[in-house]
């Protein structure tokens, strides 16, 4: 066992190519409990910005500055009624948020969050991620179904359309990509880790590559994507104002959680297919301008440093609180937390750990930019109406990633040739 | 009249008719954004309109039939809780129409507190149908920040005269509040305070492609139906219609301030939207005169205790928030009105609504709810 152990330790790559069911079984457990945990935080997060975008404060009561709320919510969806709809069919009406849920996890499968930290290296990664994310359209078109209520029965027609119209843009932005990777080497690669090597050995983010190409392709997916998972400004599925919850409009308790659940997760996975894609994965910044074993170090501190921030924010708030006796609880759990936040820090600066976690930390950080911007396109756009949003997919981003898909090729077949023309090893 | 020759009413309730296609959709009276309780049924073709019916009545209270019962100065309270988004207005026309039935007119220091408060009011109404239009089209952050500015006008108002909402600020003859001292420094400074803010809301939404793309060409209303449906305000107003009764028909004292009368041409949500902003600053611009205008002098007029009219009739009407309030109030020489009825512009700018969304799409059939800018318990009573 210990030996098992070791011996996994000294092995470059993931536990699938270890060939390892029980590390590939921790690893997913691993994956799944900090996914959850991530979304909490995220909901907590999403709530608490927008609140300040809107000048108001959020959830201020559970918990120190809310800091409770995901887990107060939770529970109460735990304990609520769960109501069935007469006339429902009850079969779907059950599958549906497990299905949500399914599909949300699974792409989770091939999400490399280090060279080392993903469930297996799949050969086809993004292949299987996109496929596993479009799954997500058959559960929505399930729920609203199988509810047998006119709003839902919109939702579901309503997603299944969008998510069919904007998959396609989504594809061809990622065949540009794609292509990218076959340039230094002449192979192109499907592997999610392989894409993100191809990056580091051309030195270059994709989103770079070709400039403003790449930055093109980018900005199409990362369109795509917030139509593909359903949120604002084309969150028209579930648009409140319209359809007053879309699809989940009966869901109510555990199975509207899952929903919501499956919603979040499915954000994070499509974020993380962009950053493996343009945003060098668990690449730290600035590998050209600032490269060398010094600065190597300076950024691998990053982790730590950002950990004793939110520490010491922590501890300004605890200095902040009024003292008052009925405010003694929420002083003393934002002092602890502050602390175990900078303990945190500290085991984070260590040099072994410091190696180890730096590409998770990389790869978190990039998708919490999109995760913050997700939040900022809710508090600021209105929401597109159903013959614009489909305008707006084969209208505009079906040609434009199309152009961007030949000139990729163009250019990219002009670079090799001009590179083999002066000499210059592949 | 009917509005135009090839407009046919629906039977929405003859449901042999439907084909696979089609359903009928109950939209309320329990509703996000139906601005309270009404009620659409719509008949749909897939995500396309193809005929509406608007129920009303879950937030009837009879309002006109209580009056009935009521005196005249007992009366006065009620009309605060029919527009109560806009009560400065419905408390100004009931007042003004009472002070015409028995030849009373308010002194010219009350005319000018009713012009200063009518167009706090006026910013506030107009600040809570921004913030609830944009919020139905999908943009939920600027009900936030009108709704904070909104704040502003209910100090004020609660500064005067102890309420925030139903403010029963005027009473038959006048105001019977003088206005408390640094009034119209607060006025003032509000106006101040309100002009970047006003910037604020457009920043967000007049030139974003989304909102832009949501309102241009959604529910157009031209001037010619507009007049046959009745339709009264800013929706009029839009449609090129420059009918303003501060300007037509000047009550208070809206003779004595300068402003102008904001229009646009096509008539459709965003036309509507601007000509609201517009109004919004024209507000502030009359607010800036009235306090600097605001005469010395009392501010209730010799009103008899026992309010007994002679008998007769009489239609007066103003402009609302929301367009043409009038009050038609029929005396019978005894202390209590024989009937009021009120001409609520909700109500009737409402029918308009099956006209501006046929052939459009369900999120248009909220959009133009939103522009319409109703009341239910206008349009109940």
């Amino acid at each position: 066992m210990i030996s098992h152990f070791l011996q996994y330790l000294k092995f470059n790559g993931t536990p699938g190519e270890y060939g390892s069911t029980l590390w590939a079984t921790i690893y997913i457990l691993v994956i799944f409990g900090v996914a959850s945990v991530a979304v909490m935080l995220m909901t907590y997060l999403e709530r608490k910005i927008l609140a300040h975008m809107q000048i108001r404060l959020g959830p201020m009561r559970v918990g120190p500055h809310g800091l409770l709320q995901p887990i107060a919510d939770a529970l109460k969806l735990l304990i609520k009624e769960d109501i069935v709809p007469d006339g429902a069919d009850k079969f779907l009406f059950w599958m549906a948020p497990v299905a949500v849920m399914m599909t949300a996890f699974t792409g989770y499968l091939v999400i490399p969050f280090g060279k080392q930290h993903a469930v297996t290296n799949m050969n086809i990664g993004v292949l299987f991620m996109l496929g596993i994310s479009s799954l997500g359209v058959l559960a929505v078109v399930m729920a609203g179904w199988s509810s047998n209520s006119k709003y839902a029965l919109m939702g579901g027609l309503r997603s299944a359309a969008q998510m069919v119209s904007y998959e396609v843009a989504m594809g061809l932005a990622v065949v540009s990509a794609l292509m990218m990777t076959s340039l230094a080497t002449g192979t192109g690669t499907m592997s999610m880790i392989g894409i993100v090597e191809s990056q580091q050995q051309q030195g270059s983010w994709f989103i770079f590559k070709f400039f403003p190409v790449g930055l093109i392709a980018f900005v199409i997916f990362a369109i795509a994507m917030v139509a593909e998972t359903n949120r604002a400004p084309f969150d028209l599925p579930e648009a409140e104002s319209e359809l007053t919850a879309g699809f989940h409009t009966e869901y109510s308790g555990f199975r509207w959680s899952l929903f919501f659940l499956g919603e979040y997760v499915a954000m994070i996975g499509v974020s993380s297919i962009a950053v493996t894609l343009w945003l060098g994965g668990w690449l730290r910044p600035f590998p050209n301008a600032l490269s060398g074993a010094t600065w190597d170090t300076a950024f691998s501190t990053a982790p730590g440093i950002l950990f004793f921030v939110l520490a010491a924010m922590c501890f300004i708030g605890f200095a902040r609180m009024p003292k008052k006796p009925s405010f003694k609880v929420q002083s003393i759990g934002l002092g602890v937390f502050g602390v175990v936040l900078g303990m945190i820090g500290a085991v984070l600066l260590i040099p072994m750990v410091r190696v180890r976690v730096a590409d998770i930390f990389w790869f978190s950080a990039k998708v919490g930019v999109f995760m913050y911007l997700y939040i900022w396109y809710r508090g600021t756009f209105p929401r597109y109406r159903f013959d614009q949003l489909m305008k707006v997919g084969w209208k505009v981003l079906l040609p434009i990633s199309l152009a961007v898909l030949v000139l990729v090729a163009v250019i990219g077949v002009r670079h090799e040739l001009l590179a083999g023309l002066m000499g210059v090893a592949r | 009249m009917s509005p135009s020759a090839e407009y046919k009413t629906l039977d929405l309730h003859d449901q042999t008719f439907l084909d696979s296609n089609e359903m009928v959709l109950n939209m309320g009276p329990q509703h996000p954004s139906t601005h309270g309780v009404l009620r659409v049924i719509l008949k749909l073709d897939g995500e396309k309109v193809l005929g509406t019916e608007c129920v009303i009545g879950y937030l009837h209270r009879g309002v006109e039939k209580i009056a009935e019962n009521r005196t005249y100065v007992q009366f006065n309270p009620y009309v605060d809780r029919m527009d109560y988004v806009a009560a400065v207005s419905n408390g100004l026309g009931y007042c003004e129409s009472v002070e015409k039935l028995i030849n009373v007119e308010a002194p010219p220091r009350a005319q000018f507190l009713r012009v200063i408060l009518a167009e706090l009011n006026r910013l506030a109404s107009h600040m809570v149908w921004l913030g609830t239009h944009a919020l139905d089209i999908g943009a939920i952050t600027p009900l936030f920040y009108t709704f904070r500015d909104r704040e502003e006008v209910l100090k004020i108002f609660e500064k005067y005269c102890g309420a925030r909402l139903t403010t029963h600020a005027f009473r038959i003859g006048g105001c019977i509040y003088e206005a408390y001292d640094g009034f119209e420094k607060d006025v003032l400074k509000y106006c101040d305070f309100l002009e970047p803010k006003i910037d604020e809301y457009e920043s967000l939404l007049t030139g974003n492609r989304i909102w832009v793309q949501r309102t241009k060409g959604v529910g157009i209303l031209n001037a010619a139906d507009c007049k046959a449906l009745g339709v009264t305000g800013p929706v009029l107003r839009a449609a090129g219609v420059k009918w303003d009764l501060r300007k037509a028909q000047p009550y208070a004292a809206y003779d004595q301030v300068e402003f102008d009368i904001p229009t646009a041409q096509n008539g459709d949500t965003f036309d509507r939207y601007i000509v609201r902003i517009q109004e919004m600053r024209q507000s502030v611009r009359i607010l800036r005169q009235a306090v600097d205008k605001l005469p010395a002098g009392p501010t209730m007029a010799k009103v008899p205790k026992v309010l007994k009219p002679p008998v007769g009739r009489i239609y007066h009407s103003i402009e609302a928030p929301k367009g043409e309030l009038g009050y038609f109030i029929v005396s019978d020489g005894s202390t209590q009105p024989y009937r009021v009825r009120v001409r609520p512009p909700s109500f009737v700018n409402l029918q308009a609504l099956d006209k501006m969304v046929r052939g459009a799409l369900i999120a248009d059939v909220v959009a133009v709810i939103g522009t319409l800018d109703i009341v239910l318990g206008e349009v109940d009573r």
